[in-house]
């Protein structure tokens, strides 16, 4: 994935472009917005022609055919992005009334506001000189008639798929006014086989499953993995000969190698939000503490004391406190520390136990499992135990991981396995940090313990 | 090659009791597929061997079927029952009678927990099994703790009783196909 050509990106001048002049000023501030706090928003209905091909064919012989395929298929994954969000209704496109989709001259917005299209993006694909992939774009507020987004990108015609995220991604950001996740991967345990003896592989996908490649042969039980905020990394807990302990994992190499010489097992690892650290636990004569280990220095420090179980450390943003699961109270509970040191203090009270805090990376909320009356749920809380909301439940749900714009959590699901031997096969899903919409994500097998990637550089 | 194999033969061994007892678990990750290998070529040949053999004493089906192999917790708990006490203290008997060899302890819980608590919590009762075989007098140099945590359940089924047999402490021969001596 990294191993490609990077994806540079190019913001259009409007004034560049039209500056043949054609009669049409930009009109006041947007009025196209899509308000995401809100959780049952009706979809803004948005029309992606696929992206023509307006004449650069490389001096190849079939470029004009390649770039009019990528063009359509880079149109598809854009709306598909879109769609899954719940924020946007794609058009069909049967409904358009016309396909006047150039990129130099400006729409024809009544074709467009018949079919109640309230925003159309309009996209090129070219095939360049040197094989290069050029894929221009701009982003119409159709009754404002102005436009949001210019964006001409250029890569390698392999990384379609990429430039369809990005152009998805700015699209997403123009009308929510948040960042958007969609040039993003994930990395989770497929699963397989007997529930006694389960087969689990670290595996890798794009966040819209494509892409998909396992990283680990099945032959060591891997748990638990969490993607490095800044580098092509992973940090997961392997048992390689019998022994439990935390890994590295080079995504780009394919090298692993154990963290640290710890007498115990060690598990349950999660990044520093600078990249810098592995936090996790190591459990030794029944006693569970968490450690930070530098990954330059590799000196160690630990984080907890106290004889009950002490795991599950996230840390907030700016890498100075620290959210856990501890039972020192007599049940599983989330406290926080500050990672410098002093005293832990409770901040979940609901009823029930509360495990696997997870820090969002806008630092607003953490995100936790929680179990209550024989049930699971997906909660949220602020960091001071205030405001918490459960989002999703069922027999068991659990493992919340957030995409890097604290919108949206993804999380595993499974059902109660009875003695038919049917159910308790565990599915990824996504659901949004209103509650609302939430969706199974496709992988080709049993599927556990997501980790959302940050966004691609 | 003589040793390769008896260690074939006793693989098998152990594969066609765990036919009939109940799985221990926590040999499944460390050693099964060295246990699925011997098995696949060594089973025809030393079926009747194994079952005109018995249990034979010091082995890991001795330990099973005679002595007890596990015991089990409550919810959330990792605290000795009286009953998982009187399972250890025949344990420790056995395991005096035969001071040669290391067992490994697997700690494992229930499908109701998350999974790295569950680890955590696992540790913890494969630790209590292990303080309480020193207390009795076994040399911790024998013993080696693993914790599965909700990885490799006994019974996979959603429900009460699966989930108290699978809050459990394994005690089990550290190599397979291999028995302990005197």
């Amino acid at each position: 994935m990294s191993a490609s050509p990077p994806v540079t990106c190019a913001v259009m001048a409007v004034a560049a472009l039209f500056a043949s002049g054609l009669a049409w000023t930009p009109g006041a501030e947007a009025q196209l917005k899509v308000d995401i706090t809100r959780g049952n928003v009706e979809p803004l209905p948005i029309a992606i022609p696929f992206f023509s091909n307006f004449g650069g064919t490389g001096g190849v012989v079939g470029g004009a055919g390649r770039a009019e395929n990528l063009g359509r298929d880079i149109a598809t994954v854009i709306s598909a992005d879109l769609v899954r969000t719940g924020l946007f209704r794609a058009i069909e496109r049967n409904a358009y009334i016309s396909e006047d989709v150039s990129l130099r001259v400006q729409p024809k917005f009544a074709n467009w506001r018949l079919i109640n299209a309230q925003a159309l993006v309009v996209g090129g694909a070219e095939i360049m000189q040197k094989g290069d992939l050029k894929v221009t774009f701009r982003l119409w507020d159709v009754f404002g008639q102005q436009q949001l987004v210019g964006l001409r990108l250029t890569t390698s015609p392999g990384n379609w798929r990429q430039i369809a995220h990005r152009i998805a991604d700015s699209i997403y950001k123009r009308i929510t006014g948040e960042d958007g996740y969609f040039d993003t991967s994930v990395v989770y345990v497929s699963e397989y086989g007997p529930a006694r003896r389960r087969i689990k592989r670290l595996a890798i996908m794009d966040q819209d499953g494509a892409n998909h490649r396992f990283l680990t042969d099945g032959k060591a039980l891997v748990l638990t993995p969490r993607f490095s905020p800044t580098a092509q990394e992973i940090t997961y807990l392997s048992y390689v000969a019998g022994r439990p302990r935390v890994y590295l994992y080079n995504i780009d190499t394919g090298q692993q190698e154990v963290l640290g010489d710890f007498p115990g097992m060690t598990f349950s690892p999660r990044f520093s939000p600078d990249g810098n650290k592995v936090v996790m636990s190591m459990a030794q004569e029944g006693n569970s503490e968490i450690y930070s280990m530098d990954l330059r220095t590799r000196q160690v420090r630990r984080l907890t004391q106290h004889p009950a179980i002490d795991t599950s450390p996230s840390l907030a943003p700016d890498g100075r406190r620290m959210v856990f699961n501890s039972d020192r109270g007599g049940s599983q509970q989330l406290y926080v520390k500050n990672f410098s040191g002093g005293k832990a203090k409770r901040i979940s009270f609901g009823s029930g136990r509360y495990a696997t805090p997870v820090w969002s990376p806008r630092g607003d909320l953490i995100a936790f499992t929680k179990i209550m009356s024989g049930e699971f749920g997906i909660g949220v809380m602020r960091p001071d135990g205030s405001g918490e909301r459960v989002l999703a439940t069922g027999f068991l749900v659990e493992g919340p991981t957030w995409a890097p714009n604290g919108r949206v959590l993804m999380f595993f699901r499974q059902s109660r396995r009875t003695a038919g031997k049917t159910g308790g096969e565990p599915k990824l899903f996504s659901i949004d940090l209103t509650g609302y919409n939430e969706r199974i994500i496709a992988t080709p097998r049993d599927a556990s313990d997501p980790a959302w990637s940050p966004l691609k550089r | 090659m003589r040793f390769q194999l008896a260690a074939l033969v006793l693989a098998g061994f152990v594969l066609a009791a765990c036919e009939t007892t109940p799985d221990g678990g926590g040999s499944a990750s460390g050693t099964g597929a060295a246990t699925a290998n011997a098995g696949g070529s060594a089973s025809s040949s030393v079926s009747s061997q194994s079952l005109s053999g018995g249990v034979q004493p010091g082995s890991p089906e001795d330990l099973a079927v005679n002595v007890g192999d596990r015991v089990l917790f409550g919810f959330d708990r990792f605290d000795l029952s009286a009953e998982a006490r009187d399972t250890l203290e025949k344990q420790s008997v056995w395991l005096k009678r035969y001071p040669n060899g290391t067992i490994v302890i697997s700690g494992h819980t229930d499908e109701r927990g998350t999974r790295e608590y569950n680890l955590a919590l696992g540790e913890r009762r494969a630790t209590a099994v292990k303080n309480y075989l020193v207390a009795l007098g076994i040399e911790p140099s024998r013993i080696n703790t693993i914790s599965y945590g909700k990885e490799r359940p006994v019974d996979p089924q959603s429900s009460e009783s699966a989930w108290a047999s699978n809050r459990r402490g394994v005690t089990q021969i550290d190599s397979m196909g291999a028995k302990l001596s005197n």
